[in-house]
């Protein structure tokens, strides 16, 4: 499913609002997500999982190809972890 | 940041009751849990993909007692940043 398909189930179980409204509403969720997570926020979805930044120092690494040394800049990577609830709803069987 | 701190951002953008916009909030996530649910792949364009993955059993140890068990085989949801998303996190100036 990609976003637009996201957006045409969710406009088609909603009423009074628009498919454009709903693209809008998409749109600016994610967005608040991403600004949230630039700031170093954790973000909590109850039921659905939560998101955090953890911090990756510098190292020595390698390039594979020319096998010469290059350090690795410290940076910052997200995390997930998926809530109580979709972890126990993807382990139960149902045939779809 | 929480469901209902979302709910004030989109509330201020769109103009529609705080109510509706919960319910569309949830409703967002609801269909992106169903869909995992029945083990589509869900990718949300600058933000990540969200994917199922099928982990088979195998044998573990309770690091408590030591006792091995066996850990059933499972599916577990994953997600993967998009490269805007990592890009945004390491672009702030606050580090």
């Amino acid at each position: 499913m990609t976003k637009s398909e996201l957006i045409e189930i969710v406009a088609s179980k909603v009423g009074n609002f628009s498919r454009k409204d709903i693209e809008v509403i998409v749109d600016t969720l994610f967005d608040s997500m991403s600004t949230s997570l630039s700031k170093g926020d954790k973000v909590e979805i109850r039921g659905f999982g939560s998101f955090k930044i953890k911090e990756r120092e510098g190292r020595q690494g390698r390039n594979p190809k020319s096998g010469e040394n290059i350090f690795i800049q410290s940076k910052r990577v997200p995390f997930f972890k998926a809530g109580k609830e979709i972890r126990e709803r993807i382990n139960t069987d149902k045939q779809s | 940041m929480t469901k209902a701190d979302i709910v004030e951002i989109v509330f201020e953008k769109v103009g529609f009751s705080k109510k509706d916009v919960g319910s569309v909030i949830e409703e967002i996530f609801e269909t992106i849990k169903y869909t995992l649910e029945k083990g589509e792949k869900v990718k949300i364009s600058g933000f990540g993909n969200f994917t199922i993955r099928q982990k088979r059993a195998r044998r573990g140890r309770n690091p408590q007692t030591g006792t091995e068990i066996t850990i059933d085989q499972r599916r577990v949801m994953t997600f993967k940043a998009s490269q805007l998303l990592k890009k945004a996190i390491n672009s702030s100036p606050t580090a």
